[in-house]
């Protein structure tokens, strides 16, 4: 056992404080993500969500210009994109699209201008990567505090918007006819979106921080079928890969090219499509074993519904 | 069109739906629509695609706005969110992912609106399985929506708008998409209601003949326009026609009805010119 952990742990893993920050960051960062993009798979909005993480590079860029950290660069300009999305995009699902690829191509825009000033400013292309492939390792300690308050404010305002956000995704027609605010709703949700997406933006990188919205809770929902559990295995899901990314991280230091470590981002990425994967066939599995175990004792369930025994699905 | 009888009982009226016109972007889409629903009746409000209905379905709502005409609500003028109305939209698209089953929709109908997260476990889940019996659905209550059938769906959906009970229930094309086996069973489960809870039952669709065996009353929509009655007052070749704006014949086939449109005149109609042979012709002609 203790030969296992050997293996798994480089010696030094648990003495490191950049580990030390890196752990507590990358597992709130994680938390709060999973939570969040559950709504934005079932809102299909996937790639809204995209266009914000990417966007936010220009924000991240400009921040460092000014000799802010990138994450309120990240995050103010992922909410005006939020905003012009909404504004621009109307209702229809397709529109939607278009304003959205708008916006990112904007986006990009200014962030191509401000990498290369930041390059030209620093003479180094360092900061290049770390905005848009992230570094958990160079996360400030410092920042701590404001991302522990962002996180616990995104839950919050998700946790008083949740049945109300679940009916409009069930249906907009629905929720708007029970009287539910359905277009203040959807741009709540966009707000907290945006600074998810930053958060992961600020641990693995503007491009890449859709993989942490996106994927532990498209995971999650091949995994359970009740809200709150897609909300709890998602944040979860997304805890582990981080976790286990920074584990493999530090290890692969000492994987060729001797003496360099291989980058955070890279590991959680791989492990969210990995998870990802699995779950997709444990799903299948596990409906298969379902399906035959139902056709060895037909139909005993359909005794509890005695008007129509006969239409049972 | 209304009798005697129903001008008496006005003020119970469930639903009073007085001269609404409705105006979007230069058109005329309702025109001076006017019906009653009395509590615990079924009523249809029949026509095609694009005559008008959701439309209206959106200003009992309150979700549009009539550009002239009253509605009455349970006897008080519209407001947004009224408890006294249950809704089953037309066909919600769902993917098999949505993590959501039978009994969570369900629940939603019951505090869906509301702020903050979901408390009292217990006293929920007992009035959301009895709703579900209602409707003979609890053997689906743990599967996902999204992986139930059509006419499963309209069940779960139909239990969402029961749950806060209301005394008139709207349903937008809940036949659509269905076989004929759900349609029977969907159609008898919404009369039995009706029945019952002596809930009012407002339904529309675009085929008469599903919902005739339980109909008390229909609404006619044509282009905007209504006339509203018994089956027998209203399906008639000179009602249709002049709701149509043109000669429209009204046949009956083994107690169904078939409404056809397109003849010259009330003489010129013959079934020669509706049958295989004479149209066999144009059909070869288009391959």
């Amino acid at each position: 056992m203790s030969q296992v952990l050997r293996a798994l742990f480089a010696p030094g893993f648990f003495a490191s404080d950049p580990v030390h920050a890196a752990l507590v960051v990358g597992a709130v960062v994680a938390l709060v993500t999973g939570v969040v993009g559950v709504f934005t798979v079932i809102r299909g909005q996937a790639f809204a969500g995209h266009a914000l993480g990417e966007v936010g590079s220009a924000g991240g860029s400009a921040a460092f210009l000014g000799g802010a950290n990138p994450l309120w660069g990240f995050m103010g300009i992922a909410i005006v994109a939020a905003g012009l999305i909404e504004l621009l995009g109307l209702h229809r699902p397709r529109a939607r699209d278009v304003a959205t690829g708008l916006v990112l191509g904007a986006g990009l825009g200014l962030a191509a201008l401000f990498l290369y000033l930041d390059a030209t400013s620093s003479s180094t292309t360092g900061v290049t990567v770390t905005i848009l492939f992230g570094s958990l390792f160079a996360v400030s300690q410092q920042m701590l505090p404001s991302i522990v308050a962002l996180s616990a404010v995104s839950l919050l305002v998700l946790a008083v918007c949740y049945r109300m956000l679940l009916l409009s995704s069930l249906s907009p027609d629905l929720a708007a006819a029970r009287g539910v605010p359905v277009r203040a709703i959807g741009i709540a949700y966009l707000v907290i979106m945006a600074v998810a997406v930053s958060l992961a933006a600020e641990t693995i990188g503007a491009i890449l921080a859709t993989a942490l919205v996106v994927g532990p809770p498209a995971t999650a929902l091949r995994l359970t079928k009740r809200p709150g559990g897609a909300l709890v295995v998602a944040g979860l899901i997304g805890v582990v890969a981080v976790w286990l990314g920074i584990v493999l991280a530090y290890d692969s230091y000492y994987w060729p090219p001797a003496g360099h470590g291989w980058p955070v981002s890279f590991f959680v990425v791989a492990l969210v499509f990995l998870f990802y994967l699995v779950a997709g066939a444990v799903a299948r599995i596990v409906q298969a074993r379902r399906r035959r175990h139902s056709e060895a004792a037909p139909r005993l369930a359909a005794s509890g519904c005695a008007e129509h025994p006969g239409d049972a699905a | 069109m209304s009798g005697p009888t129903l001008d008496e009982s006005a003020d119970d009226a469930i639903l009073d739906v007085d001269g609404v016109s409705v105006w979007l972007s230069g058109r005329e889409v309702l025109h001076d629509v006017r019906f009653r629903i009395m509590p615990g009746e079924f009523t249809g409000l029949i026509g095609s695609n694009g005559a008008g209905k959701t439309t209206l379905f959106r200003v009992i709502l309150g979700l549009q706005a009539a550009s002239t005409g009253s509605v009455l609500v349970g006897g008080r003028p519209l407001t947004r969110r009224n408890p006294i109305i249950g809704y089953v939209p037309q066909k919600i698209f769902l993917d098999p992912d949505m993590p959501l089953r039978a009994r969570d929709v369900v629940a939603l109908g019951l505090d869906g609106h509301r702020l903050g997260v979901p408390l009292g476990w217990g006293r929920r889940r007992k009035a959301v399985d009895a709703m579900l019996d209602a409707v003979d659905a609890r053997r689906l209550a743990d599967a996902r929506v999204g992986s139930l059938s059509g006419g499963e769906q309209q069940r779960v959906l139909i239990a969402h708008a029961l749950i806060s009970r209301p005394r008139l229930l709207l349903l937008d094309e809940p036949l659509a998409n269905l076989d004929i086996g759900a349609e029977g069973e969907v159609v008898a489960l919404l009369a039995r209601i009706a029945r019952e809870q002596r809930i009012a039952v407002f339904i529309s669709a675009h085929d008469v003949n599903p919902l005739l065996p339980v109909m008390d009353r229909l609404v006619y929509m044509a282009a905007g326009n209504t006339a509203s009655g018994t089956t027998a007052e209203v399906i008639r070749p000179e009602v249709l026609s002049a709701l149509y704006g043109q000669h429209v014949d009204v046949l009956r086939v083994h107690g169904r009805i078939l409404v056809v449109a397109g003849a010259e005149g009330p003489s010129g109609v013959t079934f020669e010119e509706t049958d295989g042979a004479a149209v066999g012709p144009d059909i070869v002609a288009l391959r």
